[in-house]
C-alpha cells in the first residue's frame, strides 16, 4: 500500500489512521482479476446487488406490516393498496426473493462446471453453501409473514418436517411453534428471525468475499494465475462488465415487477390463512421444488427429511468428493457430459416438485432423486479414475493470445 | 502526430465525455426513482387520509359544556361559551397579547370556540375541558408540561407558548353539526 496515492489532503489524513481508502483501493480498484472471466462471472455481483435490494426493500416493507395473526393479512393488502408506492415496493421484495434465487441458482452451476470449489477455495465454497442454507430459511420464513393459505400450510408443512425425528420430533415441533399449531407466537418468531437473518447472510457474504479475495477468482480455464500478465485491474475493467450485466438483470427484473408480478407466485395466498381448510393442492416457491420432489419421492417419514437436508449436506462436502485436480469441464470431456445431465435432472426434479405426487410423478421423482446423490456420492469420487483430461495450458495468457477459444486451441494442437 | 489526428483525437474525448456524463445522469436518475417510493411510503397512506376529517354533533352540548373530540389522532376541543365568556374575549385588549387575533377572527359562530387541543409549546394535551380542571389566569385553559395560560379564545396569555392554539378548518353544516377537515 502506497502512502501517496491519495490526493485530497482529508482522505489522506483518514487513510493514514484507519486504512479504509487503502482497502477499498487494494480490494475493488487494483484488485487483479483473472482477464478470461466469461459472463456467468457476473452473478456473484448480481447475488450481492440482489441481497442489498431485498434488505433494503425488505426494511422499508416492515414499517407498514403487522406481525399479527389477526392483522397481517390485512396489513399486507393496506400495503398493496393505500401506502404510497406500497405495491411496488411489495412486489420487488416478492419477486426480488425468486430473482435472488434464480442468479445464486447459476452461481452455484457456474461453480460445479469450472470447479470453483475445488482447493484453495474449499472454504469459499463451503461459506457459500451456508449462504444458500440461510437463504432458504429467510425465504421460507418470509414467505409465511403474508399470512396466507400457502404462508399458513407452508409453515405447517414445513415444520412438521421435524416431527421426523425419532423420540424428540413432537417436542421441538411444538418449541418451534410455540404452541400446538402454526399460530401467532409462530408468526412473530418467523418475522424476527425473517428480519435478523439477512444480516447474517451478509456477515457470512463478507467472509466469502475474504474467502474468495486470498487467492481471487477461479476461471473458466481453471488454472492459476502465474502473474500480472494473467490479470487485469478489477476496475474499470470487470466494474464495466459488472453494470452491463447489472443492466440487463434489472431491465428483466423491472419487466417482472411490473408486466408479471405474480408469475412466480400462487393464488392461494391471497386467500387468507385458515386453519381449518387445506388448499387442494400445496406447493412450495418455485425455488423449493427440487428438494420438495426429494422429500416426496422417499416413502418413508424420516427417510425423506434426511434425504431432502442430505441433498443440500451433500454440498458441503463435494470439494473432497471430486478428486479429480483439474477444475474446469473445458478439459473433462466426460465431467461435462455428466454437469448437463446433473443440471437437467436438478430441473426435473423441479417441474417433479409441482406436480402431485402420485402415478408416473413418483417413478421419476425417485430416478431423478437416485441420479442426483449418485452424481455426487459415486461419479465425483470415482470419474477420476476412468477420464482422460484434456491437456490444460500453461497460463491464461497462452490461450487468449492465441486468437481463439482455448478448448478449440487444444483440438487445433492435438490434430497437429 | 498530424492535427488532423489531434483534431479527431480530441472529438473522441468529447464524445467519451458525453457519454460519461449521460451515462452518470441516468443512473442517478434511475437511483433517484428507485429511492423516492422508499422515502415517500412513510407519507401518510390513503387509508390514513381517508380518516382526516371528523363530523361532530353539537346538539346535546349545553352551555358551559365542552366536548373532546379526536381528528387526524389529535384532540380537539369544543367549547359552548357562556354569555360572560364571550364577552371576556371579545373585550380583553389584543395589544399586549403575544400573538394578537381578534375573537371574531378565531370563530365562526361566537358561542362555540374550537381549538386543536396541542399546546404550541411542546405539544402536551392542555387541561380546562372538565369542570373541575385547572383553567389557568384567563380561565380557557392551562397547560400543565411548563404553564401556558390561554383565554377564552384559546390565546396565549402566559407562559412559554409562542402562539396561540391553533383554530382548525371547519364547517356549519347545520346549525348544530360541524365538520372538522
Amino acid at each position: 500500500m502506497s502512502k501517496a496515492k491519495f490526493k485530497n489532503p482529508v482522505v489522506k489524513w483518514i487513510d493514514h489512521r484507519l486504512p479504509i481508502f487503502s482497502f477499498m483501493d487494494h480490494e475493488l480498484n487494483h484488485y487483479p482479476t483473472p482477464k478470461n472471466l466469461n459472463y456467468f462471472w457476473n452473478f456473484g455481483s448480481l447475488a450481492g446487488i440482489a441481497l442489498v435490494t431485498m434488505i433494503i426493500t425488505g426494511i422499508v416493507l416492515s414499517m407498514n406490516y403487522t406481525a399479527h395473526v389477526d392483522y397481517a393479512f390485512d396489513s399486507v393488502e393496506r400495503i398493496m393498496r393505500d401506502v404510497n408506492h406500497g405495491w411496488l415496493i411489495r412486489y420487488i421484495h416478492m419477486n426480488g426473493a425468486s430473482f435472488f434465487f434464480i442468479v445464486v441458482y447459476i452461481h452455484i452451476f457456474r461453480g460445479l462446471y469450472y470447479g470453483s470449489y475445488k482447493a484453495p477455495r474449499e472454504l469459499l465454497w463451503i461459506l457459500g453453501v451456508l449462504i444458500l442454507l440461510l437463504m432458504m430459511a429467510t425465504a421460507f420464513m418470509g414467505y409465511v409473514l403474508p399470512w396466507g393459505q400457502m404462508s399458513f400450510w407452508g409453515a405447517t408443512v414445513i415444520t412438521n418436517l421435524f416431527s421426523a425425528i425419532p423420540l424428540v420430533g413432537e417436542s421441538i415441533v411444538t418449541w418451534l411453534w410455540g404452541g400446538f399449531s402454526v399460530d401467532n407466537s409462530t408468526l412473530n418468531r418467523f418475522f424476527s428471525l425473517h428480519f435478523v437473518l439477512p444480516f447474517v447472510i451478509v456477515g457470512v457474504v463478507i467472509l466469502h468475499l475474504v474467502a474468495l479475495h486470498r487467492f481471487g477468482s477461479n476461471n473458466p480455464i481453471g488454472i492459476d494465475v502465474k502473474g500480472t500478465q494473467d490479470t487485469l485491474p478489477f476496475n474499470p475493467y470487470y466494474t464495466i462488465k459488472d453494470l452491463f450485466g447489472l443492466g440487463v438483470f434489472l431491465t428483466i427484473f423491472a419487466a417482472a415487477v411490473f408486466f408479471f408480478p405474480n408469475f412466480m407466485g400462487h393464488p392461494d395466498n391471497y386467500i387468507e390463512a385458515n386453519p381449518m381448510v387445506t388448499p387442494a393442492h400445496i406447493v412450495p416457491e418455485w425455488y423449493f421444488l427440487p428438494f420438495y420432489a426429494i422429500l416426496r419421492a422417499i416413502p418413508d417419514k424420516l427417510g425423506g427429511v434426511l434425504f431432502m437436508f442430505g441433498s443440500i449436506a451433500v454440498l458441503f462436502v463435494i470439494p473432497w468428493l471430486d478428486r479429480s485436480s483439474v477444475r474446469s469441464s473445458q478439459f473433462r470431456p466426460i465431467f461435462k457430459i455428466f454437469f448437463w445431465i446433473l443440471l437437467a435432472d436438478c430441473v426435473l426434479l423441479g417441474y417433479l416438485g409441482a406436480m402431485p405426487a402420485e402415478g408416473i410423478y413418483v417413478i421419476l421423482s425417485r430416478i431423478a432423486t437416485a441420479y442426483y446423490f449418485f452424481h455426487f456420492l459415486i461419479l465425483f469420487p470415482l470419474l477420476p479414475y476412468i477420464e482422460k483430461t484434456k491437456p490444460l495450458p500453461i497460463s491464461i495468457s497462452e490461450p487468449v493470445l492465441s486468437g481463439s477459444s482455448p478448448a478449440s486451441a487444444f483440438a487445433f494442437r492435438e490434430k497437429k | 502526430m498530424s492535427t488532423k489526428s489531434k483534431t479527431k483525437n480530441n472529438k473522441d474525448e468529447g464524445k467519451r465525455d458525453f457519454l460519461a456524463v449521460s451515462t452518470y445522469a441516468m443512473a442517478g436518475i434511475g437511483a433517484a426513482s428507485f429511492v423516492w417510493p422508499l422515502i415517500d411510503q412513510m407519507n401518510p397512506a390513503a387509508d390514513t387520509l381517508a380518516l382526516a376529517s371528523t363530523e361532530i354533533d353539537l346538539s346535546s352540548l349545553e352551555e358551559g359544556q365542552a366536548i373532546t373530540v379526536k381528528w387526524r389522532g389529535k384532540p380537539v376541543f369544543v367549547r359552548h361559551r357562556t354569555a360572560e365568556e364571550i364577552k371576556n374575549a371579545q373585550e380583553a385588549s389584543i395589544h399586549d397579547m403575544r400573538d394578537p387575533e381578534k375573537d371574531s377572527d378565531r370563530v365562526t359562530n361566537e358561542k362555540y370556540i374550537i381549538l386543536v387541543g396541542v399546546c404550541t409549546h411542546l405539544g402536551c394535551v392542555p387541561l380546562g375541558q372538565k369542570s373541575g380542571d385547572v383553567k389557568g389566569q384567563y380561565g380557557g385553559w392551562f397547560c400543565p408540561c411548563h404553564g401556558s395560560h390561554y383565554d377564552h379564545s384559546g390565546r396565549i396569555r402566559k407562559g412559554p407558548a409562542p402562539t396561540n392554539l391553533a383554530v382548525p378548518s371547519y364547517e356549519f353544516l347545520s346549525d348544530t353539526l360541524i365538520k372538522i377537515g
